[in-house]
């Protein structure tokens, strides 16, 4: 039963799962609670541009998406900050411009390009050994960064407008909690993919806040959360010999379901 | 010589050309209790986003105590109309009102934050809800929460924005009565649309809409009312229950 465990690709797959999990719990709590979701939906597909771009520059694609995300994620909220244009719109944009832009790298850089489907959907059974060190380093920077700022990020996700009143600079912090979206949408790409992993981001969360309201709590019980179901994904992908990122998603779908229903 | 707890200077501000608050003359003293009065749209947010420093005027000086907006955040407790924010939002009712004792980027709160956060909610009568989650409270007792908010922060001028539009009638006589404990301690300024928020207890009246029509004691205020609104008091105060001037 448990020899699948032998396999050295899915030691590396639940290390990843793990690793995952992190990023979601300290960056997706204030995701859900911001009520971001959308706006964090349009920062993993603009993340594609940042995959295109490895392609083109034959960089690593992952480390190519690093900056590429971040650029997409302060650029939108300069342009709210900036320019009048609704929020709604804005992530519109944001969305299918990044896109097109990774299509168009990729179109530049004549050949074919293998793996672009796990970039997409994920593909957790491929992550290599380089792709968990720098899922291990964003981890740790996103860890850092959300608890040195801990204060500023509840000021600004529970009241803004009050945030500005006491001092805090709301702007500058509102970019670094969209930088940090950035670095989890790299953290989660490989293994859920661009397409998939907002639900990832979402999920755990979402299904915590109904029994806790201590944000420290939430993040922990996020995480945890987080890093069964998803290993529960992934086994079941395993012997059911299904994607992996879109096994997942369902498990974490249904237990946020079933959550609701304990909840009542 | 005392300073003043706010003074505006010919204050002008508009939004893309269009003049929404146009030379205001405006002093509050230190202990004063102030109602601003004006109809929606009047420039009352405009203005208590200026004295905030959110807003900077095109023209004018506005000082508190003497110091720039935005350099007096620390002497200015503020209470938001509280419809806007995410009632679902996990927090309880301790570490929102700690929130009032924000210093600055990697300051953690003390030792000293939490006693005052706590005393406030005394202050308030709200102690026993410390550990609650503030969408398990009433719309008075969230105001309550929001008002110890403001008062950790041990500020010497109070806004409070719209007070009466998010609580029930019968809470409005218990929040008069939680005001009046705080007069001749801090200045207090009150703006609203609704003319019958006017108490007693108020030193001063002004009424604004775009212009400042009157600035003086409550007994006179009937005339920049009217001046305001194009009627008469009667028709817009339309038959409140309680007497909201003395005879005159």
């Amino acid at each position: 039963m448990l020899e699948f465990i032998q396999y050295e690709f899915m030691q590396r797959a639940l290390m990843a799962a793990i690793l995952v999990s992190v990023a979601c719990g300290a960056v997706g709590t204030y995701v859900v609670i911001k009520r971001i979701v959308s706006l964090s939906g349009a920062i993993s597909h603009a993340a594609f541009g940042g995959v295109g771009l490895g392609y083109f520059l034959g960089l690593n694609p992952v480390v190519a998406a690093i900056p590429f995300s971040i650029a997409a994620a302060l650029s939108m909220g300069a342009i709210q900050e900036k320019i009048k244009i609704s929020e709604d719109t804005a992530i519109g944009i944001l969305w299918s411009v990044g896109m097109a832009l990774g299509i168009l790298f990729i179109n530049l850089r004549s050949g074919y390009a293998p793996d672009l489907f796990s970039y997409l959907f994920g593909s957790i059974l491929t992550v290599s050994n380089t792709d968990l060190y720098i899922m291990l380093a964003l981890d740790i920077i996103i860890l850092i960064v959300v608890y040195l700022f801990r204060r500023e990020f509840l000021g600004v996700s529970f009241d803004e407008e009050y945030s500005r009143v006491i001092g805090l600079n709301s702007t500058l912090i509102n970019m670094l909690l969209l930088s940090l979206i950035a670095l989890s949408v790299v953290v989660l790409m490989k293994v859920m993919g661009i397409i998939l992993l907002i639900s990832l981001l979402a999920i755990p969360a979402a299904i915590c806040k109904q029994y806790t309201y201590h944000i420290g709590k939430l993040i922990l019980s996020s995480t945890i959360v987080g890093m069964i179901l998803t290993s529960l994904g992934l086994i079941l992908s395993f012997f059911f010999n299904l994607s992996s990122g879109a096994t997942i998603i369902l498990v974490l779908a249904i237990a946020l379901f079933i959550s609701y229903f304990i909840r009542e | 010589m005392s300073l003043n707890a706010l003074e505006m200077k010919d204050v002008s501000f508009s939004y893309d050309h269009q003049m929404v608050l146009e030379d205001i003359n405006f002093t509050i003293e230190e202990k004063d209790f102030v109602a601003i009065l004006g109809p929606n749209g009047g420039g009352k947010s405009t203005l208590l986003k200026i004295v905030l420093g959110l807003l900077t005027p095109d023209k004018g000086v506005v000082k508190i105590f003497g110091k720039e907006p935005k350099k007096a955040l620390d002497m200015v407790g503020y209470l938001p109309q509280h419809s806007h924010f995410d009632l679902d939002f996990p927090i309880d009712v301790f570490q929102t009102v700690l929130m009032g004792r924000y210093h600055g980027l990697f300051k953690d709160y003390n030792e000293e934050d939490r006693e005052i956060a706590l005393q406030a909610l005394k202050d308030v009568d709200m102690l026993d809800f410390k550990d609650r989650q503030i969408s398990r409270l009433s719309g008075g007792q969230l105001q309550r929460v929001l008002i110890a908010r403001a008062l950790a922060r041990k500020p010497k001028i109070f806004l409070m924005d719209e007070p009466m539009a998010s609580i029930d009638p019968e809470m409005q006589n218990s929040f008069y009565e939680l005001i009046s404990r705080l007069k001749g301690k801090v200045a207090l300024v009150l703006v609203s649309h609704d003319v019958g928020t006017v108490s007693m207890h108020m030193d001063k009246i002004a009424c604004l809409n775009q212009k400042l029509y009157y600035h003086g004691p409550t007994e006179g205020a009937g005339d920049g009312l009217e001046e305001m609104y194009h009627c008469s008091i009667e028709q817009i105060s339309h038959g409140i229950p309680h007497r909201m001037l003395r005879k005159h």
